[in-house]
């Protein structure tokens, strides 16, 4: 696959503190990345570097094929996550306007806002000023300012945070249709939720250090350990329970569900698969729930981040 | 607030224009008791003030009497024993303390009267003192034979004073605009949303560029419109600020009608003619600009470095320093010797020699040394705005305390 999005060996030093230590990203085009890591691990010093905001002391930003220049400010759309807009300036004027510093003509920008305006619903928004509108009205007008211009890759830092339940929605899905039309997003959060529903790539970086990446279904079969939750009715619950003891390892369940009256966490060892598991359980009662536990990105996230 | 503040300034002017005419305006007699009987033509009435003298009476009968007729005061002059204690003994009463101004005119009108009488008992004549008063004015003329003059002087004065106090005032004013501009891009955290579609640069030398023209485009709004309405409030009020009837302006009418008036005229204008016009507007643009652009980067890398107007304190003195230093250089060497060493040497460091060089130049300074200077001044200019540009850089995207002198050294090698 295409990468749109290449970093090779990036690192950066601020004073003696290194921000980014031989960081190497890879981000393919058309996917949606997540770039995950603790505070202060240096994801924003490399979302800066892939803007041209801070330049990196060695290693090399490809876009496209091409080493970062000038020029591709118009092909990147930059939502940081300290954000903000001009307070006593009106909304239509200041979208004109950072529009327009993407290199859009006024024209253009006022047609292609219109459409976003509309799509949103906040047409009526264009003579008010930030400062009238509530923090996440606000948001909103910075998100349609950072897809305005097309841009070929998408960074969003944090693109929730501000947002009611309903408006994230809204914003998560106009984040895929982007996507789906052809264009490439990195996606730096906190949130692991969104970035089940989301990623399709991530990169974890932990004190300066990349320490993990890769497509986020095979990094799940990496950190997946065998184990299947198991749900089952059967009158001798004590007796079944010993009987799977005796054969597995069993952990607590962690999920829920309403009507079974044993719930097990069931863990495989040594070359059992699910199909010995499974013709096990039928043997010793009726199974209403059977699912292979996958890690969680969050589960992933804590548990590399410690070991690291 | 731009076509505001000038309508706000001329109702200002025009209502304290209007208040001391009303203050002016108000009639006043005086009742003068002259005992002495010799000084019955000293006080001449004028538009404002009467006197009235009374005669035959006593000092208690005069004073009730003026004080039922709400005179202004009541002048007592006693019989004088002998010339030396003239002074004496005259005493003005009134039933509120009398102003200032009507004090002094008193006395000064007392005093000529009684000097005159004094020196005519001594048998001095009077008449051969006033013919035989001399007025001696040095005219004065260059080695090149050049005519110049005293007035020569005060208009270089004026001019070099004017020019350098502008840059002044522009500076402090719209390098704070710009200081308070950065901040709230700061503050807002739009900057970081800017500068992924610009160079911080880019960003900074466009925002001193702006808000310098804007600037430019404020004040001459400002005189255009100050000018017009300057005219029209005194058309409708009536009030003609130049010929409000104050001491001064009385003198000054005086001094035109004198004869001397007209000769002094021309050597003015001759004055103004000798000025190094071209090169004063040359040399004005060039080190206004450079002057500007020196301190409004720092005055950005102010507003970068900080999170609020008031932590700008701290790096606000270094700046401010060399600013105040030339304007106090320029206004007390210049005059006293505008091709001395102390106005020499500060008219070279960059740091005041816009301010400095300005009031010099009228005065006539060798084109080397205004090269010279405008060099080092460039020079300069291009350090600062690359080390403004480096502070500026880091500094936008820095929250949190505010940074000491040697962090802001750190920050250069980012």
């Amino acid at each position: 696959m295409d990468n749109l999005l290449v970093a090779e060996a990036v690192s950066k030093k601020f004073g003696d503190f290194k921000a980014l230590n031989d960081v190497s990203i890879a981000v393919p085009k058309g996917s949606i990345f997540g770039l995950l890591g603790p505070n202060g691990a240096g994801k924003t010093t490399l979302i800066r570097i892939i803007n041209q905001i801070t330049m990196p002391d060695t290693g090399r930003v490809m876009l496209d094929g091409k080493a970062l220049h000038q020029e591709h400010i118009k092909d990147i759309g930059y939502l940081p996550e300290e954000r903000g807009l001009y307070k006593s300036m009106k909304v239509g004027e200041q979208a004109l306007y950072l529009a327009q510093l993407k290199g859009m003509s006024k024209a253009e920008a006022k047609q292609r806002l219109k459409y976003w305006f509309d799509k949103l619903e906040i047409g009526d928004w264009w003579n008010k000023k930030i400062q009238e509108l509530s923090k996440g009205q606000a948001q909103k007008i910075q998100f349609v300012v950072t897809v305005l211009h097309r841009p070929k890759l998408l960074i969003f830092d944090e693109p929730f945070s501000g947002f009611d339940p309903i408006n994230a929605n809204l914003i998560k899905d106009e984040i895929l249709q982007l996507r789906d039309e052809g264009a490439t997003v990195i996606f730096s959060t906190h949130r692991m939720e969104s970035v089940e529903e989301l990623c399709d790539h991530i990169a974890l970086i932990n004190k300066s250090n990349k320490i993990l990446d890769g497509k986020l279904t095979d990094i799940q079969r990496q950190y997946k350990t065998n184990t299947f939750e198991v749900g089952l009715q059967t009158a001798d619950v004590d007796g079944v329970t010993r009987a799977i003891r005796d054969r597995f390892e069993v952990l607590p369940a962690t999920f829920k569900n309403l009507n079974d009256d044993l719930k097990l966490n069931v863990k495989l060892n040594g070359g059992a698969t699910s199909n010995d598991l499974l013709t096990f359980l039928t043997s010793k009662a009726e199974v209403h729930h059977f699912v292979e536990v996958i890690p969680s990105a969050s589960d992933i996230f804590i548990e590399t981040v410690k070991n690291n | 607030m731009t076509v505001l503040s000038p309508l706000i300034m001329i109702a200002l002017i025009a209502v304290v224009a209007y208040l001391t005419q009303l203050n002016n305006n108000k009639k006043r007699s005086i009742s003068v008791l002259d005992q002495t009987g010799l000084l019955e033509e000293v006080f001449q009435n004028t538009d404002n003030t009467t006197y009235n003298y009374l005669t035959n009476s006593s000092l208690e009968e005069a004073k009730v009497l003026v004080k039922a007729q709400e005179d202004y005061g009541l002048l007592y002059i006693p019989k004088q024993v002998d010339s030396t204690s003239a002074s004496k003994g005259i005493i003005f009463y009134s039933e509120e303390s009398p102003s200032l101004t009507v004090m002094s005119s008193l006395e000064r009108s007392l005093e000529k009267k009684m000097t005159d009488l004094e020196l005519e008992s001594n048998g001095v004549d009077l008449d051969m003192i006033n013919s035989s008063r001399i007025s001696i004015d040095i005219a004065q003329e260059t080695f090149s034979g050049e005519t110049t003059s005293k007035i020569d002087n005060v208009l270089k004065l004026a001019f070099g004073g004017m020019a350098g106090y502008l840059l002044f005032m522009f500076i402090i004013i719209y390098g704070n605009m710009i200081m308070r501009s950065v901040i709230e891009e700061k503050t807002s955290r739009i900057i970081e949303v800017i500068i992924s579609s610009v160079k911080p640069i880019q960003l900074m030398m466009g925002k001193i560029i702006g808000t310098s023209l804007a600037g430019i485009t404020q004040f001459i709004i400002w005189i255009i419109l100050g000018g017009v309405l300057m005219t029209v409030v005194s058309a409708i009020f009536g009030i003609s600020i130049i010929d409000m009837h104050t001491p001064q302006q009385e003198i000054m009418q005086q001094a035109v009608q004198s004869p001397e008036f007209e000769s002094k005229l021309k050597l003015g204008f001759m004055a103004f003619q000798n000025l190094p016009i071209a090169n004063l507007i040359v040399a004005f643009m060039f080190f206004f600009v450079g002057g500007y652009l020196l301190y409004s980067s720092l005055y950005a890398a102010i507003g970068a470095a900080v999170d609020n107007e008031t932590d700008t304190q701290q790096f606000m003195m270094p700046i401010l320093m060399p600013l105040i230093l030339a304007v106090y250089v320029g206004v007390f060497t210049v005059i006293e010797d505008p091709h001395g060493t102390v106005s020499t040497v500060f008219s070279f460091i960059p740091f005041t020699s816009p301010v400095v060089m300005l009031m010099r130049i009228p005065f006539g300074v060798p084109i080397w040394q205004q090269l010279l200077s405008l060099a080092l001044l460039i020079g300069t200019f291009v350090f600062t705005v690359w080390f403004a540009a480096k502070i500026y850089r880091v500094g936008i995207l820095m929250y949190g305390k505010k940074p000491s002198y040697k962090e802001l050294y750190k920050w250069l090698k980012y």
